[in-house]
């Protein structure tokens, strides 16, 4: 199969050293095996995320994205965008919907790209990292790499908002989605059934409402545990490190001993496709994932 | 009779060969049954078997009894017209509910022989019917009203071939829907308010040579039955015209609920109140331009409370949704919206009520700038020169929410314009004029019957349109509150049936449900009693009375359910197919055993609608049920002459069920009061056993639906283990 | 009350229907609102507004600007887009909710110490700055919002949370120093100022 190639826009949280640089490690880890290049868009900027808007307003926000898929077209002109946070893949999709249905909006936005000399025409298509895998590559390729099947290991799905809404994978339903699922029972893993499975974290409120979201996050991580899970495995930045990070406080706060270990797809694979501990980002975790640590050593 | 020739014809096919002695059976026939032939054949519905039959009928058989499967299967293959016909239900009564084995074939078998006793029995007395000798072919609809939904059957039967004739108690064609500025869309893309389109349709009608109109006339005066109605239509200016008609669609509409019973919201005290019969006046005043209101004053507020004297469940006004209101507002606030947008139009609804594509018409509202309030309207008053309504705010909880309006326009209900409640039965809150619109000439009153708020009862579960009245077919508001386009469907479907009436009349023909049966009840004036039972019981008002109080049958009116001839206390009412004699010779055919056999034999008198049905489909799901039961499918429980009971009880049964359909306002009974007076009437019979010294539990009735297939044969194991609890009867001889 | 805001009042002779379908990201959307309240059950954090978006949508249609506007319902929003998923009439409703917050902080009418509306303006101007999220000066900044001995207690309190993620390589104490950004910077902050001067006009946020 020949090299695929994308336009890849990492988002400031894979960046190194960030929250999800581990996030990052893993992806590269995971690309190599499935031969895809990541040609990353020069110079990107911040999509704005969800909390962007209060002071950013609308057309600011669109002009910050329409930078970045202008600047794809340009240096990377036929390449697919690809995101792999969950908040840039939405922002910048969410743009593309609105310049490409509304000329007003469209033009305004270019008025405003001029002056960091660029244009947005819209030719570029825009994919979140698990769209690649699904749609470009399928189950059954991604299945193919496997070496080291994630055999009796426990997993819930954890696929939160912004891949699942208001967009979602193509073909998933909102209440449901399945795909995460059927990632996880590719490497060979079992995904546990649970009810939280699409459940808010409490995104960027987190930080301002913690409270609030941490009860959200309770909720999630409980009924993860109840339904005997052993990890949680998610395709969003900001759901893994709310549901990580916030354990501690969590248990704090209602008396619980929550210690889950919170993953990225894209460690399950580098693992199943025997790739090291190291290459998967294990280091990276707050919240140690033994087990995975252990099946990663194991030859 | 001494022309009788029966054959009796027992079937091996389908497993009943193997389950049975067929030779047995033969017998029986030859023995019990006095057949003069009886033939056993391997597959009695194939090309063979029917030609053997059809051969044995050429050469002189006169009768002939089937012993195979249902009587409700393989109804083509054994149609026979010229013989009388009767089945003995092997398969689906007998082998498929009875489980295999030795241990149950005597058992088996002997339900079996007694099903062929019977159907010889039955045979016997079975005579085919010679054709109706009243039949009358009138090709003339009769259309009552001459408003969309009248229009429209006028057209539709016109189309059809038939001629019309259309009274409209106006001066002019239209109804409501000619009062209108423009009617709420109906077609894509739902968007805008439409015409009414009525100057087309009066237009279509005046042009139309199959179509009489009569304006500013009445109906004065229906007798008659289908094929033969004469009706005296009175003008305005006194004279009076008869017609000959054919069947009639009785289209007469609504009237709007008076908003002077609501003054709290400003009904007929304030000016500036309106129905949406008001609203259209002033929009049809206005004629395009902007609405002003009856002062003359400019509108720029306006306010539409919705289920004004609607959904009420205080009891002083309508409990019905009329279900057009919410579409009706929706497309009187585009009237000011269209004409100029900074009006503000505001609707206050508690469940705004848009089916189908009216969905889209609210949407196109919302697109308009109509704002849609969820609230309940306290009151509406007076204040300055224009109006503060107040209401309770549901989403935002506020209970005295106010807003001013120039004009506030009431959305009331549709009333029925069904004319004289002939069981007297008025319902609170609804206001129905006294004034016949039939004015039938029969023995049950001047008009079609009404089922529940002053509608007319027109039974749309099972037979869209088809009044109590046969022949008589309601259509539109006076059915169900609807608007134009449901009416114009309603009034299709309406004329259809007319049509058919006109010409099963014809012929002599039963409307459904017994469709096609050309027997007609007839009785033996000579042993009458005049006891009028007949005429009053008879849910179609079928029977009239002479001026000796003997009762007249019009044929073309009845449904052939029977209710007659259950009422006769003289048992004189009879049908050629099906008597007092027909059934109880089946009775009193079942080979009773005796005591010591300890094996009780339960009549079971099942309604052929919906019992029997849900018999054999027991039978085809393999349900098992006791082989104590014998069963008898009856037209209706109404038809149940309780001779049927006492004799069987008399000839030794130790118990009879009767499995008829679900009565009261929810009725199912195909003949609509049928299984209401069998109840009645069996309400009586505790007392007719407690002086035999049996108990009460030896009649039973049931209400049963044709879905009860799982339930039925549980019904029939648990009566079965209640008779022997309570023990054999003591009548066995 | 700030200028834009009497200003906005008078343009729309206090229809405030018609301000919000002019003014508000998707605001003309409220009219379409149908008021099943399914928006309403379906919001994570729906408990703690005092108005869900149900009666955010009725309260604008009864004109009820104030209450809407100084209300800090919208700032209960996590982006999860579940009404919207779920929004049988198809309402943007997660956009107008941003919409109605950014517009309530533009007109100077949102609760000053809305700790989100805080957070978002800080997240903003950091972005702004570089290009780029800077996480640590992000997460301190919104430490030290409230003043600095709560900042200092707060940031006490979370400094476990801050070492392991130093420890697992998530946070890099020398963001402190500049850290990530982008090389355009200057085009940047040039196209966001033009755009902010062209929403400003069409919204009518340039005072007269």
């Amino acid at each position: 199969m020949a090299t695929k190639e994308y336009a890849f826009y990492p988002g400031c949280s894979s960046q190194p050293g960030a929250s999800a640089s581990n996030y990052l490690t893993s992806v590269n880890s995971m690309c190599k095996t499935l031969d895809i290049k990541l040609n990353e868009i020069p110079d990107w900027n911040c999509c704005g995320a969800s909390i962007g808007y209060a002071e950013g307003g609308e057309l600011p926000r669109h002009a910050m994205n329409a930078r970045n898929l202008a600047l794809a077209e340009k240096e990377l002109a036929g390449q697919p965008v690809v995101a792999t946070c969950a908040a840039c893949w939405l922002s910048a999709r969410e743009t593309k919907e609105r310049l490409d249905h509304d000329s007003t909006l469209k033009s305004d936005a270019n008025e405003a790209l001029k002056e960091a000399g660029l244009q947005y025409n819209g030719t570029s298509e825009i994919k979140h990292m698990v769209e690649v895998l699904i749609e470009d590559f399928g189950y059954e390729a991604l299945k193919k790499p496997v070496v080291k099947p994630l055999e009796g290991l426990k997993f819930a799905g954890y696929v939160g908002c912004q891949t699942n809404r208001p967009f979602g994978i193509q073909g998933e339903s909102f209440e449901n989605p399945v795909y995460l699922d059927k990632l996880v029972e590719t490497m060979g893993g079992e995904a546990v059934a649970y009810d939280q499975k699409v459940t808010c974290c409490g995104g960027a409120l987190a930080f301002s409402e913690p409270e609030k979201a941490q009860k959200q996050i309770k909720d999630i991580v409980e009924s993860a545990y109840d339904h005997g899970a052993e990890m949680i495995v998610t395709p969003c930045p900001l759901c893994q490190a709310n549901v990580e990070i916030y354990q501690g406080d969590v248990n704090k706060r209602y008396g619980t001993k929550f210690n889950i270990p919170v993953l990225y797809y894209s460690q399950l694979m580098t693992l199943a496709y025997g790739g090291s501990a190291k290459d998967a980002g294990l280091n990276g975790q707050l919240i140690k994932a033994p087990k995975l640590e252990a099946f990663a050593a194991k030859k | 009779m001494a022309d009788q020739k029966i054959a009796a014809y027992i079937c091996q096919g389908c497993g009943l060969g193997d389950r049975l002695d067929t030779k047995a059976l033969a017998q029986i026939a030859k023995t019990d049954g006095k057949a003069h032939l009886i033939r056993e054949h391997e597959f009695l519905c194939n090309a063979d078997g029917v030609a053997t039959i059809q051969k044995d009928i050429d050469e002189g058989v006169t009768h002939v009894a089937i012993a195979a499967c249902s009587r409700r299967a393989k109804t083509e293959a054994f149609y026979f017209p010229t013989v009388a016909l009767s089945r003995a239900n092997l398969r689906e009564g007998v082998i498929w509910i009875r489980p295999e084995g030795d241990e149950h074939q005597e058992t088996t078998q002997e339900m079996a022989q007694d099903y062929v006793r019977m159907a010889c029995a039955e045979a016997k007395r079975l005579i085919q019917p010679g054709g109706n000798p009243t039949a009358a072919r009138n090709t003339t609809v009769l259309v009552v009203g001459g408003g969309v939904t009248g229009m429209t059957a006028a057209l539709e039967a016109s189309k059809t071939g038939y001629q019309v004739v259309l009274v409209e108690k106006s001066s002019q064609l239209g109804g409501w829907a000619g009062k209108l500025w423009k009617r709420a869309a109906y077609k894509e893309p739902f968007a805008d308010p439409a015409d009414t389109g009525v100057a087309e349709m009066a237009a279509a009608i005046e042009a139309d040579k199959n179509i009489k109109v009569y304006l500013n006339a009445t109906v004065a005066k229906t007798d008659g039955a289908p094929g033969r109605f004469n009706i005296d239509i009175a003008t305005e200016s006194g004279s009076v015209t008869q017609e000959h008609v054919g069947s009639i669609v009785q289209a007469s509409g609504f009237n709007l609920y008076d908003i002077a019973k609501l003054p709290e919201l400003g009904g007929g005290v304030n000016q500036n109140v309106v129905d949406q019969a008001g609203l259209e006046a002033l929009a049809k005043a206005a004629n395009g331009g902007a609405i002003k209101r009856a002062d003359g004053g400019a509108v720029n507020s306006v306010v539409f409370v919705q289920c004004a004297g609607q959904r009420d469940d205080s009891g002083k006004h309508l409990s019905y949704c009329s279900g057009t209101c919410c579409l009706t507002s929706i497309k009187q606030a585009m009237y000011f919206k269209d004409q100029n947008p900074d009006i503000d139009t505001i609707v206050i609804f508690d469940d705004l009520r848009t089916p189908g594509n009216g969905e889209d018409f609210y949407r196109s509202a919302q697109k308009k700038g109509v704002t849609f309030t969820k609230g309940k309207v306290a009151g509406v008053a007076a204040s300055g020169n224009g109006l503060k309504v107040t209401f309770n705010d549901l989403i935002l909880g506020d209970e005295n929410a106010t807003i001013d309006a120039d004009l506030v326009v009431l959305a009331t209900g549709q009333v029925p314009n069904s004319g004289v409640n002939i069981d007297e039965k008025v319902e609170e809150g609804v206001d129905v004029k006294p004034i016949s619109i039939l004015n039938l000439n029969y023995r049950q009153g001047p008009d079609v019957p009404q089922l529940k708020q002053g509608f007319v009862d027109s039974h749309f579960i099972c037979f869209p349109y088809e009044s109590r009245r046969t022949g008589i077919y309601p259509a539109g508001p006076v059915r169900r509150p609807m608007d134009i386009a449901q009416a114009m469907e309603d009034a299709t479907g309406a004329t259809m049936k007319a049509v058919q009436a006109i010409e099963n009349a014809a012929v002599g023909r039963a409307a459904h449900p017994r469709s096609g049966d050309l027997s007609f009840p007839s009785f033996r004036a000579e042993g009458c009693t005049q006891c009028k039972r007949c005429t009053v019981e008879c849910p179609f008002g079928a029977i009239d009375e002479d001026e000796k109080r003997f009762p007249v049958f019009n044929e073309a009116r009845c449904r052939r359910c029977g209710t007659c001839m259950g009422a006769c206390p003289v048992r004189v009412i009879s049908f050629e197919n099906y008597s007092i004699d027909s059934v109880g010779s089946q009775i009193k055919a079942v080979d009773i055993p005796d005591e010591f056999q300890e094996k009780p034999r339960i009549l079971i008198l099942a309604c052929e609608n919906d019992a029997y049905p849900a018999l054999d489909m027991a039978g085809m799901n393999h349900n098992e049920y006791s082989a104590y039961v014998r069963i008898i499918p009856v037209r209706c429980l109404g038809s149940v002459n309780l001779i049927w009971v006492t004799d069987a009880l008399n000839s030794g049964y130790d118990g009879v069920m009767m499995m008829g359909c679900k009565h009261g306002d929810n009725y199912q009974c195909h003949f609509v009061k049928g299984s209401e007076i069998a109840s009645i009437r069996l309400s009586k019979v505790d007392e007719t056993l407690k002086s035999l010294n049996l108990e009460t539990e030896r009649v039973q009735n049931y209400e049963v639906a044709i879905t009860d297939i799982e339930r039925v044969p549980q019904l029939i194991n648990d009566y079965a283990a209640k008779i022997q609890e309570i023990g054999l009867s003591p009548f066995k001889f | 009350m700030s200028d834009l805001n009497t200003q906005a009042k008078e343009k729309y002779h206090n229809n405030f229907l018609k301000e919000v379908a002019a003014n508000v990201e998707e605001g003309d959307w409220v009219k379409m609102c149908m008021q099943c309240g399914v928006c309403s059950g379906s919001c994570p954090f729906g408990p703690h507004w005092a108005h869900p978006p149900q009666e955010i949508f009725m309260m604008i249609r009864a004109g009820k600007r104030e209450e809407v506007l100084t209300s800090d319902s919208m700032w209960m929003c996590t982006s999860c887009y579940n009404c919207i998923v779920r929004c049988p009439r198809k309402l943007p409703i997660t956009h107008i909710m941003h919409g109605l917050a950014n517009y309530a902080h533009r007109l100077g009418l949102a609760p000053k110490n809305q700790p989100t509306r805080q957070f978002a303006k800080l997240f903003w101007n950091n972005i702004v700055k570089t290009g780029r999220v800077n996480e640590l000066k992000l997460s301190l900044g919104l430490y030290f919002k409230d003043g600095l001995a709560s900042g200092v207690k707060t940031g006490m309190a979370m400094s476990s949370v801050g070492l392991g993620l130093v420890k697992a390589k998530r946070l890099n104490p020398m963001e402190i120093l500049g850290g990530h950004g982008c090389k355009d910077i200057k085009g940047i902050q040039a196209m966001v100022k033009k755009a902010q001067e062209i929403e400003a006009k069409r919204k009518g946020f340039t005072a007269a």
